[in-house]
């Protein structure tokens, strides 16, 4: 019913092109999550799909026709600010039943829809508080209920999780994703945590400087980066991210240290290339403490003294010192380790990656 | 004795002292309004007295008998004189407190060419002391002919209070977060009904006290009104004050008795308002 697209969206303030044309496709009843460093433009692509902010220059479809011009009442969303800006002056209930009162819906008809948004998110206990009496999980609840009650096409959501402490967060991060399943609206979320994008969407939109990087679902741009910069921002820790050069079938890393070309990318660089070799810590692991996933079919072993642990009980983060840089390990069923320790590390090259040092792209097909 | 009771003992008596030093600031503060209020009930002879008298022995309300009693006994037409302030003052209130919002919430939500120049210049006019433009005000309203009418007096309070008034609604439209307004036009608002709805009833408190400050600026001000105003056409009560001199004497006690007049309307209105100034109404509206 209510797909959203956006069309070579332009944003700029002045001289100063905020959003570069960005496409994007949103299917009805999709989760979508924009997600990107602070200054990206994801918050004002969200603002311009709301009507809050002026185009610049693109369209912006809701349910297939243009809402360039229609003002915010006009595009039958709702949206869930970052400080969920309740009205104040307001009690929950009131909060929650404005829109339909402004929409001069039946009193009646208002009791019941809040009454119901108000059992889905368990506020029945505080409908007749004003927000100042309410906790900040309480609030953020609130915030979504007047979304719901509305009925909208489209949900918008913009950072609405970043004031709560880190419990809440898992928390209300269920709720959201339990609300999708029960509206079956579509929605867009705007997020800088990439575990956030990762665990609601359906499919994340990775932005950077106005451009998008990366369009995919979770698991896409989590096996399959695009750029360097997606394979940087998406999964924590990070991937290893390290400067190589191509010779004689090998990586050659600052320092003299090799490791094998994977198998994938052998006819796609030639010697002499200088590429950015991409692993996660969770593909270069102690050898006998990493995943077992079958899919390991290109395993170079190399010893490595490692500098720090990080213990966290079910797995411990080893840093190790190669090619200049400090790589970081995942090490499954951890052993108590030393400092200094001298470990034989696997490699599963199969999961690895390379990049081109110059447009950042990924090397793969 | 042991360490607590000492402790005890220079709290209390360091609770004494503070009580005396609020005391004594009250007392400051006070005096000369209970002062106007004693002399207007007491004979000149109590008033002139050296030393001053400070227990009244001879109280009546002869010169509030005499004020209302009109012309003839001594009394000035203090309904016209009341009238004439109520009038004025309100008007140009109400007129002042209409542009200062749209200026105001203008200043406070909009950017536009010249903003910052323009709210200097408004704060510039406030430099520019009253009675310096009371002459030129007086000839040409002269010239226009409205010299001792409400609307002249109506104009000049206006424009006195309208970059005061700016100012403070200004602040205040500043505290209301713009997620407010925002989140009321998504939940289906025009812009001017998020305004009425949302932005104004918070911003309401502040708006209220900017209204005080100008009903009081206009209720009280005596020296271009002195210019402007002629007769009980236009006179207000501060200028009525001065119907109590004569050219050899002053009617202490009467001019007692209109000030407090004078004062009773002000304090009362205030005091009305103040009870809707609850602050930290915005608390709550966002983060946590």
């Amino acid at each position: 019913m209510a797909p959203v697209t956006l069309k070579k969206l332009v944003k700029s303030y002045g001289n100063v092109d905020v959003v570069h044309g960005i496409d994007l496709e949103v299917k009805d009843r999709e989760f979508i999550a924009l997600v990107g460093p602070s200054g990206c433009g994801k918050s004002t692509t969200l603002r311009m799909i709301a009507g809050l902010e002026d185009i610049s220059g693109g369209v912006v479809e809701i349910g297939g026709r243009p809402v360039n011009d229609l003002p915010p009442r006009a595009r039958n969303i709702s949206m869930v600010f970052q400080s969920y800006a309740l009205y104040p002056h307001m009690t929950v209930r009131e909060n929650m039943g404005f829109s339909l009162k402004i929409g001069k819906v039946a009193q009646s008809e208002i009791d019941t829809r809040v009454n119901e948004a108000a059992a889905i998110l368990d506020l029945d206990k505080y409908m007749d508080r004003r927000p100042s009496q309410l906790s900040g999980g309480q609030r953020q609840r609130v915030a979504m209920g007047r979304a719901i009650v509305r009925k909208p096409d489209v949900f918008l959501f913009d950072e609405p999780l970043s004031n709560l402490d880190a419990k809440l967060r898992t928390q209300v991060r269920t709720e959201i994703k339990r609300l999708h399943a029960r509206v079956q609206a579509t929605m867009i979320y705007v997020t800088h945590d990439q575990v956030e994008a990762m665990t609601l969407s359906d499919r994340i939109v990775i932005m950077r400087d106005g451009h998008i990087e990366q369009v995919g679902t979770p698991e896409e741009v989590f096996k399959r980066p695009a750029t360097r910069f997606v394979a940087g921002f998406i999964g924590s820790p990070p991937m290893n991210l390290n400067e190589a050069t191509i010779a004689d079938g090998k990586l050659v890393f600052a320092g003299g240290q090799t490791l094998p070309l994977p198998i994938e990318f052998r006819s796609r660089v030639s010697a002499g290339d200088r590429v950015i070799f991409g692993l996660r810590p969770d593909d270069m692991y102690p050898t006998g403490h990493g995943l077992n996933s079958g899919e390991a079919t290109d395993v170079h072993e190399m010893e490595l003294p490692v500098s720090i642990t990080e213990p966290l009980g079910n797995e411990t983060l080893l840093f190790v010192t190669m090619a200049e840089r400090e790589w970081v390990s995942r090490m499954l069923n951890p052993r108590p380790m030393d400092a200094g320790e001298v470990v034989r590390f696997s490699f599963d090259l199969s999961q690895a990656h390379l990049f081109s040092p110059e447009t950042g792209k990924t090397l793969r097909s | 004795m042991d360490h607590n009771s000492s402790h005890r003992l220079k709290r209390r008596g360091l609770k004494v002292l503070h009580l005396v030093g609020l005391f004594l600031a009250m007392l400051v503060i006070c005096l000369p309004g209970l002062w106007i209020v004693l002399s207007s009930l007491r004979p000149t002879v109590e008033i002139m007295a050296k030393p001053p008298v400070w227990i009244p022995r001879d109280i009546s309300l002869d010169a509030y008998r005499a004020m209302f009693g009109g012309a003839g006994q001594g009394g000035i037409p203090v309904w016209e004189y009341f009238r004439n302030s109520l009038i004025i003052s309100i008007t140009s209130t109400i007129i002042a407190l209409i542009i200062g919002m749209a200026g105001g919430y203008a200043f406070a939500r909009f950017k536009f060419k010249g903003k910052s120049g323009v709210f200097l210049g408004f704060m510039l006019t406030r430099a520019v002391p009253g009675i310096a433009l009371s002459l030129p005000l007086f000839m040409i309203f002269a010239r226009v002919g409205v010299i001792d009418t409400h609307f002249a007096m109506i104009l000049i309070y206006v424009a006195l209070n309208v970059p005061f008034t700016i100012w403070l609604i200004d602040g205040f439209f500043r505290q209301v977060p713009k997620d407010l307004a925002e989140a009321a036009q998504i939940d289906g608002c025009t812009r001017w009904q998020a305004f009425w709805q949302v932005e104004f009833p918070l911003a309401g408190p502040g708006i209220a006290s900017a209204g005080i400050f100008a009903f009081l600026t206009s209720w009280n001000e005596y020296a271009l009104a002195s210019q402007i105003t002629r007769s009980v056409n236009s006179k207000t009560l501060p200028v009525g004050l001065l119907d109590y001199t004569s050219e050899f004497t002053i009617d202490w006690r009467g001019m007692c008795a209109l000030a407090v007049v004078m004062i009773i309307p002000a304090l009362t209105l205030t005091f009305i308002i103040q009870k809707h100034l609850v602050s930290g109404l915005t608390f709550g509206a966002v983060k946590g």
